[in-house]
């Protein structure tokens, strides 16, 4: 990708621990380490993808990074309009509503995402009215122009989500993100409540969004066709941690940790002779509550060596904008998605 | 841009006004097909239409008594007089059986008492705001207390149809009194604990744990024992009041706090944070009127357990006492065997009592199965 193009967000040394307490007293007997150290970053215009099982902490980062969750430690920096960098982590809870219109989320949850008992109008126009962003009329104006723009007549506005479907749900939703024009939309898996057919739809709305509006999305996913369709670059989560960041291209074609490529072998080929090679991965995902020891990765991994369950990796870049966090990185060739 | 999604040619005007319906119109499409439900709404409608014009239903003086006609059993209406149509009662004398001691009343044809409507009585305050002494019913040219008794009268001679009407009033208002009582604490506390989490739930939450683990009937006696017996009946009300409020308040507050605890994760009350929404907006924009429906429903279930509380409290002698005029009042003087067994009639007031607990009873399921309509 573009080189020259400005960082919009760096997250540095991101933490978010949930403690276990026990007994009456609730005592904290442990933490949950939900995101564990990641660092990564978007850059204006960028889709960035965030991939891994359920439960490695992929929608706990994201919310994060919009503080809709108060992170451990860490450092969520971002860019504002007036290009100065305010670290999101830190700001003080009364300060973040100027922010917060400059980053906006889309759930993965049409149903629950919208309150059933507002109408449309109130809906979308919502972030405009608690920012005080103009009249009832201009707010009803905007709304309109909303509408229009993610593809739903205007004179639906008077209506209740019980009206919609899934996609026309999502649809609202990704109106509503849009309201304060946002330079960076969360994207917490926006497609993956909706049916295969609908899923595009909503996919290809976002990518001309993106184009006419100069967004930034941090699209958080699992499925991988998807992702691969609309990501610039894709981070790979697990059990807390990234595990590797490259260029969509690169890593679909040439994975360099294993549990990538374990991912990614189980993409459904079309090619029915391909499929036997899909990596089964075995033991369980590891609980982050109790982690194991070294790498994260290696109980589960096929090129393990005694390294790997000692001295836990960092994520270091190994090729010019590749990132992978592998003792082994350099001299593995793993397989990746053949075209 | 993506297709766009035109209104579709064949939406019909049905399905078009369930898309602009607020969730109260759809609340009420749902509970209009409950039958059971409607019925007992229309129920507790007439009874509370009996709250508001108890004295004007009443026909004689709650308070009059008279020796000469204690225990009187209800009295008949004809309504045909020959062929001409010309409700009436008639005249009665007493007796005391010599054998028995007990009083005995002999209708007397040759006497008829015609009945009127709107007629003059007793003179009363209607709601506090206006004297007037106009009745649904009375008698032409004799007072109503000597002369019509519909539902016989109580061993002071007093009618009881009158002193229905009056305990009705009494009861069904304690009720809602109570409950609203309950509902403020309820609200409060429960959303505190809610709201708050940590401590303040964990406090709120054992309070809970002990109120509700008092036995009640020790916990009304000794409260009710605390009421000095020198207090007006305005205040021992206002007191028994309260101590329903305290003791019902619990259930209630345990909706709100579960209320509030699922819909602090809801997704769309994140977005409406991510928004920068205040929490003043979240809680009453967002948060209320997602469970206000399920409050009104608890609180219907509620009433029924309020009712019962002080027609049982009045009943052992514990809450409301004479004069004052409750259900539990009344049913106190059909307490004995004999009494029953001489006077069913003393027993009636007990029927209201169970009509009014069971319409609360099928009211609230069908305002809670109505209560969310999105489920």
């Amino acid at each position: 990708m573009n080189e020259t193009r400005q960082t919009l967000l760096e997250v540095r040394g991101l933490k978010k621990y949930f403690p276990i307490r026990k007994g009456l007293l609730r005592r904290v007997v442990g933490n949950v380490r939900a995101v564990d150290d990641v660092n990564f970053t978007i850059r204006r215009g960028e889709t960035l993808s965030l991939v891994g099982e359920s439960g490695c902490g992929k929608t706990t980062t994201s919310r994060c990074i919009l503080r809709a969750l108060t992170p451990t430690a860490g450092d969520v920096n971002f860019l504002t309009e007036k290009q100065r960098v305010v670290n999101i982590a830190t700001v003080p809870k009364s300060q973040l509503r100027p922010l917060r219109r400059q980053m906006q989320m889309i759930f993965q949850d049409p149903y629950s995402s919208l309150n059933p008992r507002m109408t449309l109008l109130d809906i979308i126009g919502e972030p405009l009215l608690v920012n005080g962003v103009g009249t009832a009329s201009d707010r009803r104006d905007r709304v309109e122009e909303l509408l229009k723009l993610v593809g739903l007549p205007p004179e639906f506005m008077s209506r209740y989500p019980h009206a919609f479907s899934g996609g026309q749900r999502q649809r609202i939703g990704i109106a509503r993100a849009l309201a304060l024009e946002p330079a960076l939309i969360v994207a917490d898996e926006p497609v993956s409540a909706l049916d295969v057919s609908v899923q595009a739809q909503i996919i290809n709305l976002m990518l001309e969004l993106q184009e006419e509006m100069g967004l930034s999305y941090l699209f958080v996913a699992h499925d991988l066709s998807v992702v691969k369709h609309v990501s610039d670059r894709v981070a790979v989560m697990y059990v807390g941690k990234i595990v590797e960041i490259a260029g969509t291209e690169d890593i679909f074609q040439q994975p360099m940790h294993p549990y990538t490529e374990a991912l990614l072998s189980a993409v459904p080929k079309p090619d029915p002779r391909l499929r036997s090679q899909r990596i089964i991965l075995e033991g369980e995902v590891a609980d982050p509550a109790s982690p194991p020891s070294g790498c994260y990765f290696h109980p589960r991994c096929k090129h393990v060596i005694d390294r790997c369950r000692t001295e836990s990796p960092v994520l270091e870049e190994v090729q010019p904008d590749r990132f992978v966090s592998c003792h082994r990185a350099r001299e593995l060739t793993l397989a990746g998605v053949q075209e | 841009m993506s297709v766009a999604i035109e209104p579709q040619e064949q939406e019909t005007v049905s399905a078009q006004r369930i898309f602009v319906a607020t969730q109260w119109q759809l609340m009420w499409w749902r509970f209009r097909k409950h039958k059971l439900a409607m019925i007992a709404a229309a129920i507790i409608i007439l009874f509370y239409v009996g709250v508001v014009f108890a004295d004007f239903l009443a026909y004689a003086d709650p308070q009059i008594s008279e020796a000469q006609r204690s225990l009187l059993p209800p009295q008949p209406i004809h309504w045909y007089d020959g062929d001409t149509f010309r409700p009436h009662v008639f005249g009665l004398t007493g007796k005391r059986d010599p054998k028995t001691f007990k009083r005995v009343y002999q209708p007397d044809p040759n006497l008829k008492v015609p009945l009127k409507l709107f007629a003059e009585g007793y003179e009363y305050k209607f709601l506090g705001l206006f004297k007037t002494n106009r009745h649904l019913l009375g008698v032409e040219g004799a007072r109503a207390e000597d002369t019509i008794f519909l539902l016989g009268t109580d061993l002071q001679g007093r009618d009881l149809f009158s002193r229905l009407m009056l305990a009705t009033q009494l009861s069904m208002v304690i009720g809602l009194a109570g409950v609203a009582m309950s509902l403020f604490l309820g609200i409060l506390l429960g959303g505190l604990s809610g709201l708050y989490g940590g401590a303040v739930d964990n406090i709120i939450q054992r309070m809970i744990e002990i109120v509700r683990s008092i036995p009640t009937i020790p916990l009304w006696m000794a409260l009710a024992a605390a009421v000095p017996t020198s207090w007006p009946i305005t205040r021992v009300y206002f007191f028994i009041t309260l101590i329903l409020g305290i003791i019902g308040w619990t259930t209630l507050a345990r909706v709100v706090r579960g209320r509030f605890l699922s819909l602090r994760t809801e997704d769309f009350v994140t977005a409406a944070e991510l928004a920068g929404a205040g929490q003043m907006r979240i809680i009453f924009r967002h948060m209320v009127p997602s469970f206000l429906s399920h409050i009104i429903a608890a609180t219907t279930l509620a009433l029924p357990a309020m009712i019962i509380a002080e027609t049982s409290l009045s009943f052992l002698g514990l809450g409301l006492r004479a004069p004052a005029i409750s259900w539990g009042v009344l049913l106190q003087q059909a307490q004995n065997i004999q009494a029953v067994a001489l006077s069913p009639w003393l027993l009636y007031p007990a029927i209201p009592v169970i009509v009014a607990v069971l319409a609360f009873n099928f009211l609230g399921d069908g305002l809670r199965d109505a209560a969310d309509p999105y489920g």
